[in-house]
């Protein structure tokens, strides 16, 4: 298990402070979840965490180690992992193919130039396990352009799973997806949470008060408040600043 | 969720198989030519069929990063011209053999492609495909300074290249099956590469290079190596284009070369090895036949292009493919 430290980490674009002075301490084998408002700079955050998008200044630890100067590959190879709220996957590989060369990319030279990778099967092994945890070992010779949109969440973390994360990032991995679907997902995530420390950002209220051990309230690129789920629950600013809003909208 | 953790032996699509079929049928045909030119007494087809095959190992070289790496180079008949004058300068001083010649066009391009490579790479687009021909216009305008070798009006050569000491290559039957073998074998090597390891992970920085570097590939090492490999093929077919035409010249790498080698890929289908053969195989014919019709056959030319493009975007390799399936169904 692994923890993440931010400290003072910055970004702006042009004048808009889109991350403004944000310090968090993930704790190892914690799920986290960090929520908030349409731009409060939730994508942003992680993109800046999985290095993805550079930090204008402020500091990032993995198990005590920064990383602030590493690529994203670098980081990866680490275990820092990350899904992407909007699906990001090789539309003409086979969802087992997509998932193959994640695991590939932590499994030996990809410098080699000859030997058939198709039917190399200790990658499609470890690939199968990852999409078994996925929910989608039924569909590993599909082509992933032809998956549903759950299913493409699906792949999305199947694929994040298979790089041997320590520390899982999840951008709305529920994002678009409803009813039982959403339930059944939520509860493999649940399975997962033992296994590694994870930041997620969801805007599922249900699932985020199911799943975290603790909640970080971002709004405008700021935390306002971190605590369990009921302490944030009944924190006076997050219920005047977020959650009042829901609770309304949904009355 | 499901939790099906079956070890799994893919059954896995297997689109190569096609492109490896329809390989194999054009190299046959290539094989037959000779007998039937000699039987016609036109070896004049021999000769053309040795320009097809040496335009065929470029264009499948180009296609290998263009339409498994999406780096579309404006540059590689550059790299054609490393092959034919490493052929006419070593031969200069005496050293005919093919492999040395073979050897020091590799070695040149290689160093080529690693320097250009790396500063191409770091752009994009079509900045990408500017500065390829960029890097391709300044190795032409060195050649053509190169007054040694007869600059702008090229060099003739004394011989053509010999093969274990042997000269047999004088024999115009014979260059061209060395040129047949030379494509066979890099034909396998391409479609082994793009089925290995580094093919999966080239392929899939064509795909989407974000989500690559999400699960830890820099897509740089992988795009450099594969532009690497493509020039080094590339100047082996400048070898045997210099022994065909038994002359070397800066026209074989002027960027108009360069845009025929892109049209050939495109012609015969992009990404696909086998679709750059027969598109390699199309150009060229089209190139001869409509040039004895008439010498406005550019026109004619670029008419079909259209065409093709407009209604066959997957280029001779989608045809076939259509056709295929057809004949399946029926």
């Amino acid at each position: 298990m692994s923890s993440l430290e931010i400290r003072h980490l910055k970004k702006s674009f042009g004048a808009l402070k889109v991350t403004d002075d944000v310090s968090l301490d993930v704790r190892s084998g914690e799920l986290h979840a960090i929520i908030g408002p349409n731009g409060a700079g939730k994508t942003t955050f992680i993109s800046q965490l999985s290095g993805q998008l550079a930090s204008d200044s402020g500091d990032i630890l993995l198990d005590g180690q920064s990383i602030m100067r590493l690529s994203m590959p670098k980081r990866v190879h680490l275990g820092l992992a990350r899904s992407f709220q909007i699906t990001q996957v090789l539309p003409h590989f086979t969802v087992l193919e997509n998932v193959a060369v994640a695991v590939q990319a932590r499994s030996g030279s990809s410098f080699r130039f000859f030997s058939p990778v198709a039917g190399d099967a200790a990658l499609n092994a470890r690939a199968m396990a990852a999409l078994g945890e996925a929910g989608l070992a039924d569909r590993a010779d599909v082509q992933a352009s032809a998956l549903s949109h759950g299913e493409h969440r699906r792949l999305e973390l199947a694929i994040a799973l298979a790089t041997e994360p320590r520390v899982l990032l999840l951008d709305e991995p529920l994002a678009g997806v409803g009813g039982e679907d959403a339930d059944a997902f939520v509860a493999g995530l649940a399975r997962l949470k033992s296994r590694f420390t994870m930041v997620l950002i969801e805007h599922d209220m249900d699932a985020v008060f199911r799943l975290a051990d603790r909640v970080s309230v971002l709004v405008y690129g700021r935390i306002i408040a971190t605590g369990t789920p009921e302490e944030v629950r009944s924190d006076p600013q997050v219920r005047a600043a977020y959650l009042g809003e829901e609770e309304e909208e949904v009355a | 969720m499901a939790d099906a953790t079956i070890p799994h032996a893919a059954p896995m699509r297997r689109p190569l198989a096609g492109r490896v079929k329809a390989a194999v049928v054009l190299f046959a045909i290539f094989a037959a030519l000779p007998p039937v030119a000699a039987a016609l007494d036109d070896p004049f087809f021999v000769l053309i069929g040795t320009r097809i095959l040496a335009y065929a190992i470029a264009a499948m070289a180009l296609d290998l990063i263009l339409g498994y790496g999406a780096m579309v180079s404006f540059g590689h008949a550059a790299y054609l011209g490393f092959g034919t004058y490493a052929v006419a300068i070593l031969s200069s001083y005496g050293v005919h053999d093919i492999f040395l010649q073979t050897a020091a066009a590799i070695l040149v391009s290689a160093l080529f492609a690693l320097v250009t490579g790396a500063i191409s790479l770091r752009t994009r687009g079509v900045y990408f495909i500017m500065i390829t021909l960029a890097f391709g216009q300044m190795a032409f305008f060195f050649f053509i300074s190169l007054s040694a070798y007869g600059g702008d009006d090229g060099y003739g050569l004394a011989q053509r290249s010999t093969l274990l000491g042997s000269d047999m290559l004088e024999n115009d039957f014979a260059l061209f099956y060395a040129t047949l073998a030379t494509l066979v074998a890099l034909f396998w090597a391409c479609h082994r590469i793009v089925g290995s390891r580094f093919g999966r992970v080239l392929t899939g920085i064509r795909e989407n290079p974000t989500r690559m570097e999400a699960i830890g590939y820099s897509p740089f090492r992988f795009q450099l190596a594969a532009f690497v490999i493509s020039g080094c093929m590339t100047s082996i077919a400048g070898v045997f284009l210099a022994n065909q035409a038994e002359f070397v010249s800066p026209a074989f790498m002027s960027w108009h070369r360069s845009g025929e080698l892109i049209v050939m890929v495109v012609l015969g289908g992009i990404g696909t090895l086998s679709g750059a053969i027969g598109g390699a195989v199309a150009a060229l014919l089209l190139e001869e036949a409509l040039g004895a019709l008439t010498e406005h056959w550019r026109l004619w030319f670029g008419l079909f292009l259209v065409l093709m493009v407009l209604y066959s975007p997957n280029g001779i390799a989608g045809l076939v493919k259509q056709v295929a399936n057809r004949g399946r169904k029926s």
